[in-house]
C-alpha cells in the first residue's frame, strides 16, 4: 500500500445485505423512463445493420468502397475494432482476477457481458465480408462436405476462424457461470411469478452450498487460467492475417505483441465509457468508485504508451531495414493522401493519453469519458491506418488507387453499434450489472477480498 | 433428471438413509430430508459445522452467500474433481484438433504446395492450442455443472421459507436424514445447542 491514500474500492458502511438489495433492486425495480428511449435508439440502429445485411446479400460485396487493391476496409477495421474492444472484458475477468486485483469486482460483470457483445457485432463482418456467406461454411469450417474438400489449416485466416470462435464461445460460458449465483439471488428476491420462473431455470437450481460453492471457485479459477493465454492468442491471431502476408506495413514482428496492447487500450476506453454513464444512471457511485475510475486510466496509460512504442518502432523499422517499399509506405502513410489520418490518430492515440499523467485528471470524472472516447476513436483510425494505407499503394504504381467507404460501410458500422448497445441495455435491464456475491465477499469487511477467491 | 443424480452424485452406503427402523434403535420418519438451522455469520456456522462433526455426524451441508474458503475442509467434502475434468477435456481438445489437421492435410487430401511438407505442424499449432482451451473450458464448466448435481430445479431446501436469505446475508446448516447417527428427535435438540436459530425439519 503506498503512502498515498487511495479511494475505497467500495463506499464505507455497505454489508452483504445491503449490497444485495441494492444491485438486485436495478433489475427488480420498475424500468426507468430513460431505458425505453435508450434502448429504443439503439434497437432502430440495428434495423440498419439488417437492412444493409439483406441488401449485400442481394448486391454482394460490391455495395462497399472496397476493391482492387483496397479489398480490406471498413469492414475489416470494424471487425479489428470490435474484437479489441472485446479483450478488456476477459483481461479484467480472466487475469485481473488471477492477479488477486479486488478492485475489477464491480467492473467485471459488464466488462464481461461487454466482450461477448462486441465479439458479436466483431463477427458479423467477418461472415458479411465473405460475401457468400452459404460458400463460407466450407471454406471455413472443417465438416465432412459432397466435394471432400478440407480448409487450409496452414492459413493465419483458418487460425482467426478457431480463435475468434474460441473466444466467442468460451467468453459465453466465462459469463454465464459467473451469473449462475446472481440469478440465484434475483430467483429469491423476484416477487413476480415469471421472474421467479425464469431466473429459476437460467439458475439451474443453484443453492450455494459448500460443494456448489468449491467446485464453482475451482472451476473459475481455471477458466481463468484458460481464458488468459485464450485472450492473448486472439488479437496475435488477429495480427497474423496482416503479418503473415508480405504487404509493406503489415509484415512486421512488432504486430502480436501491439495488435494485444491495443486491444487492452481500447477495451478500456470502452469499460469506461459504459461504466460512467452506468454509475450515474443507476446511482452506483457507492459501487464503482473514483478507485475504479483512476486504475482504468492507469492502464489506458500504461497500454497506450505500448501502442505509442509501437508506432515508433513501426517507423524505425520502416527506415532500418533499409527497404524501398517499407519506407515508400511508412511515407506515404504519414505524408501521403491518407496523412491526415495518421495525424488524427496521433492525436487521438498518443497524445491526448498524455493527460493522464496528472491527477487532476484522473480525478475528473467528465475528462476522463472524453477522453476514453478520443480513444475509441483513435483504435479505430489506427487500424484504418494499417489496413488501408497499407494496401493502397502497393508495390506497382500501376495498381494504386484511392479507397473511400461508401454509405453502406457506415450503415454497418452504425447497425454493429445498435447491435451492441441494444445487447447491452437488455443486459443491463434484465441481468445484475455487477456480480452480487462478489460484492458480499468485499462488504463483509474483507476490502482485498484476500478471504476468498471471488469468481470470473 | 434423477437418471443423472443417479450416475453422477457419490452413493453413501447402501441402505443409509431409507425409512424405517435404524441400527441403533429409532425409527426415520418418511418424507424427512433433514434438520436445517439458520446461522448470522460465518464464524458461527464454521463453528458449528466442527461441533457437528465432532458429534459424529457425515452427512451434512452448509449453505452460504458467498464462497468460504474453510468451509469445504471442515464439512469435509475433500478435493474438487474439476481440475482432472479439466485436464481429460484439455487433452482430448489438443489431440483431437491436430488429429483433424493430420488427418485432413496429410491423409486425406494432401496438396503440395510449394513444395511445403503435408505434415506442416508448425503451422497447426494455433489451431491446436485453441481446440485445447475450448474443450478444457467447456468441460470446466458441465464438469462443475455435472458435479454440483446442476440443473436441479427442484430441491427439498427450497421449501424452507427463511432458505432465500441463504442468498443474501444468512448462512444454513443442515443435518441430513441419510447421515446414519440421523435421529428424528436427537437431532433436531442437538442443533438448537448449536447457537444457530429457526431450527426446523426439510420435508422431502
Amino acid at each position: 500500500m503506498s503512502a498515498v491514500e487511495r479511494p475505497p474500492v467500495i463506499a464505507p458502511g455497505y454489508t452483504p445485505a445491503s449490497v444485495t438489495d441494492k444491485i438486485s433492486a436495478v433489475v427488480l425495480n420498475k424500468t426507468p423512463k430513460w431505458w425505453y428511449l435508450a434502448f429504443g435508439i439503439s434497437f432502430m440502429a440495428m434495423q440498419l445493420l439488417l437492412i444493409s445485411m439483406a441488401k449485400l446479400l442481394v448486391v454482394g460485396v460490391g455495395l462497399w468502397g472496397i476493391n482492387i487493391p483496397v479489398a480490406w476496409g471498413v469492414d475489416i477495421v470494424n471487425f479489428v475494432w470490435w474484437i479489441g474492444i472485446g479483450h478488456a472484458g476477459t483481461l479484467i475477468s480472466a487475469i485481473l482476477l488471477l492477479l488477486r486485483q479486488s478492485w475489477r469486482t464491480s467492473i467485471n460483470r459488464f466488462a464481461e457481458a461487454m466482450t461477448l457483445f462486441a465479439v458479436a457485432a466483431a463477427g458479423q463482418f467477418v461472415l458479411f465480408h465473405t460475401g457468400r456467406q452459404w460458400l463460407a461454411a466450407y471454406w471455413l469450417f472443417p465438416y465432412p462436405n459432397t466435394m471432400g474438400l478440407w480448409p487450409q489449416f496452414r492459413s493465419p485466416l483458418m487460425w482467426d476462424v478457431f480463435a475468434v470462435s474460441t473466444y466467442a464461445t468460451i467468453s459465453a460460458l466465462f459469463w454465464y457461470v459467473g451469473l449462475i449465483p446472481d440469478l440465484a439471488t434475483l430467483r429469491d428476491r423476484s416477487k413476480h411469478i415469471a421472474g421467479k420462473i425464469a431466473y429459476g431455470m437460467l439458475a439451474m437450481g443453484w443453492r450455494g452450498s459448500a460443494r456448489h460453492w468449491h467446485n464453482y471457485e475451482v472451476a473459475s479459477l481455471l477458466l481463468a487460467g484458460l481464458a488468459t493465454p485464450l485472450v492473448v492468442s486472439v488479437h496475435t491471431v488477429v495480427s497474423f492475417d496482416f503479418s503473415v502476408g508480405i504487404i509493406p506495413g503489415w509484415h512486421a514482428t512488432i504486430f502480436p505483441p501491439y495488435f494485444v496492447a491495443g486491444a487492452i487500450y481500447s477495451g478500456f476506453a470502452m469499460v469506461m465509457t459504459l461504466s460512467i454513464p452506468l454509475r450515474k444512471l443507476f446511482g452506483l457511485e457507492d459501487f464503482i468508485t473514483m478507485r475504479h475510475l483512476q486504475n482504468m486510466a492507469k492502464v489506458m496509460l500504461a497500454t497506450g504508451l505500448i501502442v505509442a512504442y509501437g508506432y515508433a518502432i513501426e517507423i524505425f523499422m520502416a527506415w532500418y531495414s533499409g527497404n524501398g517499399f517499407e519506407q515508400f509506405m511508412m511515407k506515404n502513410r504519414i505524408m501521403g493522401p491518407y496523412g491526415w489520418i495518421w495525424f488524427a490518430l496521433i492525436l487521438c492515440n498518443v497524445l491526448t493519453p498524455q493527460l493522464l499523467w496528472l491527477r487532476k485528471v484522473r480525478n475528473s470524472v467528465a475528462t476522463l469519458f472524453v477522453i476514453s472516447i478520443v480513444v475509441n476513436i483513435g483504435m479505430w483510425l489506427e487500424r484504418f491506418v494499417i489496413i488501408v494505407t497499407s494496401l493502397h499503394r502497393d508495390f506497382l504504381p500501376s495498381s494504386w488507387d484511392m479507397y473511400t467507404p461508401t454509405k453502406w460501410d457506415w450503415s454497418f458500422y452504425i447497425g454493429s453499434l445498435g447491435l451492441f448497445f441494444s445487447l447491452m441495455f437488455l443486459f443491463i435491464r434484465f441481468l445484475p450489472v455487477i456480480s452480487i456475491f462478489e460484492m458480499r465477499t468485499i462488504a463483509k469487511g474483507d476490502p482485498e477480498g484476500k478471504a476468498a477467491g471471488g469468481h470470473a | 433428471m434423477s437418471l443423472f443424480r443417479r450416475f453422477f452424485t457419490r452413493h453413501v452406503a447402501p441402505g443409509v438413509g431409507r425409512p424405517g427402523p435404524r441400527e441403533g434403535g429409532g425409527e426415520l420418519p418418511p418424507h424427512l430430508y433433514g434438520v436445517i438451522a439458520e446461522f448470522a455469520g460465518s464464524p458461527a456456522l464454521v463453528q458449528a459445522v466442527h461441533r457437528t462433526r465432532a458429534e459424529g455426524y457425515v452427512v451434512m451441508e452448509a449453505y452460504t452467500p458467498y464462497p468460504i474458503e474453510e468451509l469445504n475442509d471442515a464439512i469435509g467434502h475433500g478435493p474438487s474433481r474439476v481440475p482432472l475434468l479439466v485436464l481429460i477435456g484439455g487433452l482430448v481438445g489438443g489431440l483431437g484438433g491436430f488429429g483433424l489437421q493430420y488427418w485432413a492435410s496429410v491423409l486425406e487430401y494432401p496438396l503440395n504446395i510449394g513444395g511445403r511438407p503435408p505434415n506442416s505442424w508448425i503451422a497447426f499449432i494455433p489451431i491446436t492450442f485453441e481446440c485445447t482451451i475450448l474443450l478444457a473450458g467447456i468441460s470446466a464448466v458441465l464438469g462443475m455443472l455435472v458435479l454440483n448435481g446442476l440443473p436441479m430445479p427442484y430441491h427439498p431446501v427450497f421449501g424452507v421459507d427463511r432458505f432465500q436469505l441463504a442468498s443474501r446475508d444468512k448462512y444454513f446448516l443442515m443435518i441430513l436424514a441419510r447421515d446414519p447417527k440421523f435421529r428424528a428427535g436427537d437431532t433436531f435438540r442437538f442443533m438448537e445447542t448449536l447457537g444457530g436459530v429457526h431450527v426446523q425439519d426439510v420435508e422431502d
